[in-house]
């Protein structure tokens, strides 16, 4: 006997103003499931889900939902018939509370008459987030003023609060820390015994083979194939997505490791949340820092920067004491900063990838104040090429590209200075294993140039696989120096979380 | 040609809708399409339009500068009261725009280092400048002033048959259109009003190309201020009341966004020239100035929901 399938989508092709995004789809989820949506960056996943949810129009293409065709033509129909998403981007509204965003478009009332019962909202949510393990958020926080994960689990506990059948997560780890992970997990399994299914879309394998039934596999648009995970294997899977063999996940190192270059001195935030930070990073040394989130690694970075104030401590560029009042005086200096929340602080979403490289290098492409056309298009289509971003040109709003393109334009901006130092925070969230690549390919391509990296990651396998050292922060202090030959995932986790 | 189209799409709607109004204003008037009122036209917008230019380089920013009309009666009363002193009347016109410089510098440090936003930081000093301008002229407008050719030329002046207020205000559109096409400034206010986070992190002093921005309009407004006050050979203290309107109309009516990072001042001159045609054109008709603002007000309207439709 054949079960109808929860959702069945067939031959569903898309395009954007002649661009051609998805052809002739197919996809299928069975109930109670955990399916993986995989592919490289733009291969079209959030697409087909936008198609599948009624944000975007299919061009052509079946979409049923329980044997029924459907139409959906905003998201809101499809949350009626059970089909809730957690989106790659963000949807929290900065200046509301927690429980405000929680109930938003939903909000509860005392019987009809539309006055807000506040006190069950904050209960609820209160509820919602401890199931997810969460207990560091109120629902009376100002939601833009937490972290990204934090923000996230909001989402989550909004998406997983609703009765849905089936919840579809657009990466949603991509900001979680590996704690965090672990309890979204299980809330995930346990809704999948009571017959919800998953749509699970992530760059992290080791996710996908942790909790996935499913793997169904996009590029360039094109369905590939779905494969049970049991079944395949993690070569296989690779090698459907990017259409080769792709060898070893972390490319090998051969720079050479010199004199000190950055020196970070005593460094105390003004806020309290960090103090004594003191670290050195050498020539063509990588740096790791990890941390649970929360630690302060980001307002760290910010505050070298000269993003946020210091209260005490000094920052050394070769010896010599660097003025930290506003990013700029680190740029000049030659430092970068990849900053890890690309949507709020990398970038600006409306304008084109040719003016977002083009502004830290307005100095480079222009004289005596003047833009020189010439050197802006060279610049920015050479490093559109060096870092193989997937447009449509150098035109395109950056709000268009899919999420692992926009962090690629976020990196070739801050290459385009030629850092001595360059501080990456999260680089490769949202990035597809391909990229990934690339990207730690550039990151050894700059350090046997000489250059020193600092290299925020909440990937354990990231930083192991990456750095030469590692230092740890636990709630605002640096707990542990760690060489690569002696660290793993064990001992950084300990002092991760405060033991030594 | 494909690329002309896509790279001004923005100001592609403001253009027809000139066009359109132009013919129809044409077709029930016969005096409409004559050169004089043309140029007449030009003139009558230039005061509109300077002041819309730094308007748009506000906007852009993602701010508003509600003070311009009062910037522009204090600039022109002070720079009366030198003339009448017996200054050089083009000393007292330098000495006029700096003061406008500024008084803009004023909001764009009230606005930066008070963290004030704009409206309201702009709502007070429009009021506080109003009353030093009152406090200034005792309330009486300021006659009797140079008879220099200089002075005179500004507001009444021609060149080779085109009224001299236009003269400048083709320059100045020139000088901020190449600014905002092709310079590192421009590129900081269009980024600033993108995303003014992101701006910083990219090393760009937000706080100073604010002021900047604020001052430059300040400048523009007092610039616009002498081109009444040689007009009418008098600094009326009243002068520039809700000037603001029309020069935000100018600006939104010509395609920026009030969201900031999107525009250009192209769509601003066009939304000036809008604007204009319809006041001069409803004038011809003899439509009642009653009337006059309620279509005003209304393609004001048309205009925004049409750009809302083509996003
Ligand atoms: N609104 C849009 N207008 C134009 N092009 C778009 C639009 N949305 C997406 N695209 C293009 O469609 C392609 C697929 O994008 P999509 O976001 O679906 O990729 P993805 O598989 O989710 O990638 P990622 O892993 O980076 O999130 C990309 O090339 C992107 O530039
Ligand atoms: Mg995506």
């Amino acid at each position: 006997m054949m079960v109808t399938p929860l959702v069945e989508m067939v031959g569903v092709s898309k395009s954007f103003s002649g661009n051609q995004v998805l052809h002739n789809v197919q996809f299928e989820v069975k109930k109670g499931e955990i399916h993986a949506l995989m592919g490289e960056n733009g291969a079209g996943k959030s697409t087909l889900v936008k198609v599948l949810t009624g944000i975007h129009e299919r061009d052509s293409g079946q979409i049923k939902v329980n044997g029924g065709e459907v139409h959906f033509t905003n998201p809101k129909q499809a949350e009626a018939r059970g089909i809730v998403v957690i989106h790659q981007e963000l949807n929290i509204i900065p200046h509301l509370t927690v429980s405000q965003n929680m109930f938003l478009g939903k909000e509860l009332t005392y019987g009809r008459s539309g006055i807000l019962n506040h006190r069950k909202m904050k209960a609820l949510t209160e509820e919602s987030l401890q199931k997810l393990g969460v207990t560091n958020i109120s629902p009376d926080d100002i939601a833009g003023d937490l972290s990204v994960g934090k923000q996230q689990m909001i989402e989550i506990a909004r998406a997983l609060a609703t009765n849905a059948e089936l919840i579809i997560m657009d990466e949603p780890t991509a900001a979680l820390t590996e704690r965090e992970i672990a309890s979204l997990f299980e809330v995930v399994t346990d809704l999948k015994r009571k017959g919800v299914a998953f749509v699970y879309i992530s760059h992290r394998m080791e996710e996908i083979f942790q909790i996935c039934d499913r793997i169904t596999i996009l590029r360039d648009g094109e369905y590939i194939g779905t494969e049970n995970i049991s079944d395949t294997s993690f070569e296989q899977v690779v090698k459907m997505m990017v259409g080769r063999e792709l060898g070893e996940r972390f490319p090998a190192r051969k720079s050479k490791i010199g004199n000190i270059v950055f020196e970070v001195d005593n460094l105390s935030s003004k806020d309290g949340t960090f103090h004594n930070v003191s670290f050195t990073v050498k020539e063509g040394e990588i740096l790791g820092v990890a941390g649970l989130m929360g630690a302060g690694r980001t307002e760290v970075m910010e505050t070298i920067f000269g993003y946020r104030k210091k209260d005490s401590g000094s920052v050394k560029l070769n010896g010599k004491e660097l003025k930290m009042r506003h990013p700029n005086d680190l740029i000049n200096a030659g430092v970068g900063f990849i900053t890890e929340d690309r949507k709020s602080k990398g970038l600006v979403l409306g304008s084109s990838i040719r003016e977002n490289i083009a502004l830290v290098n307005l100095k480079t492409v222009s004289q005596k104040g003047v833009i020189s056309n010439k050197k802006e298009r060279d610049l920015v289509e050479n490093l559109i090429e060096r870092l193989h971003v997937r447009t449509t040109g150098k035109e395109q709003e950056v709000k268009s590209l899919s999420g692992g393109n926009q962090q690629k334009v976020v990196i070739a901006k801050w290459l385009g200075i030629n850092p001595k130092v360059l501080i990456l925070d999260e680089p490769t969230r949202g990035v597809d294993i391909g990229a990934k690549k690339e990207i730690y390919s550039i990151i050894n391509e700059l350090t046997e140039h000489g250059v020193a990296i600092i290299m925020v990651s909440s990937e354990l396998p990231e930083i192991l696989g990456v750095s030469d050292r590692i230092m740890v922060l636990h709630e605002g202090s640096v707990t542990a120096f760690i060489d690569r030959e002696d660290a793993d995932q064990e001992i950084i986790m300990l002092a991760a979380t405060g033991g030594n | 040609m494909k690329r002309f189209i896509t790279n001004n799409i923005s100001i592609l709607g403001p253009f027809i809708g000139l066009i359109v109004f132009s013919i129809i204003l044409g077709i029930f008037s016969d005096s409409f399409f004559t050169f004089d009122n043309l140029l007449n036209l030009l003139r009558q917008i230039s005061v509109n339009a300077l002041i819309a230019f730094g308007m748009t380089f506000v906007i852009l920013t993602a701010g508003i500068d509600l003070s311009v009309g009062s910037i522009l009666a204090l600039g022109s009363a002070l720079t009366a009261g030198l003339l009448t002193s017996g200054m050089d009347p083009i000393l007292a016109i330098i000495i006029g725009l700096l003061i406008g410089f500024v008084l803009g510098a004023i909001n764009g440090l009230v606005i930066t280092k008070g963290k004030v936003a704009p409206f309201i930081a702009t709502l007070a000093t429009m009021t506080i400048y109003r009353g030093a301008t009152l406090v200034y002229t005792d309330g009486r407008p300021i006659t009797g002033l140079s008879d220099s050719f200089s002075f005179q030329m500004i507001g009444k002046g021609y060149v080779f048959g085109i009224p001299f207020p236009v003269i400048l205000m083709l320059i100045a559109f020139a000088i901020l259109y190449f600014i905002l096409r092709k310079t590192v400034f421009g590129r900081q206010v269009y980024a600033i009003g993108g995303n003014e986070e992101a701006a910083i992190l990219s090393g760009i002093k937000a706080d100073r190309v604010k002021i900047w921005v604020y001052s430059i309009t300040g400048m523009l407004s007092v610039l616009a201020g002498i081109i009444l006050t040689s007009r009418l050979n008098s600094a009326q203290p009243t002068a520039g009341s809700s000037f603001e309107l029309d020069a935000i109309a100018a600006v939104v009516i010509g395609g920026t966004s009030l969201m900031g990072g999107k525009g250009k001042i192209v769509g601003t001159l066009i939304g000036a020239l809008i604007i204009g045609v319809i006041d001069n054109g409803l004038n011809l008709l003899n439509v009642s100035s009653f009337y006059q603002q309620i279509v005003k007000g209304g393609i004001i309207l048309l205009a925004v929901l049409l750009d809302r439709r083509s996003k």
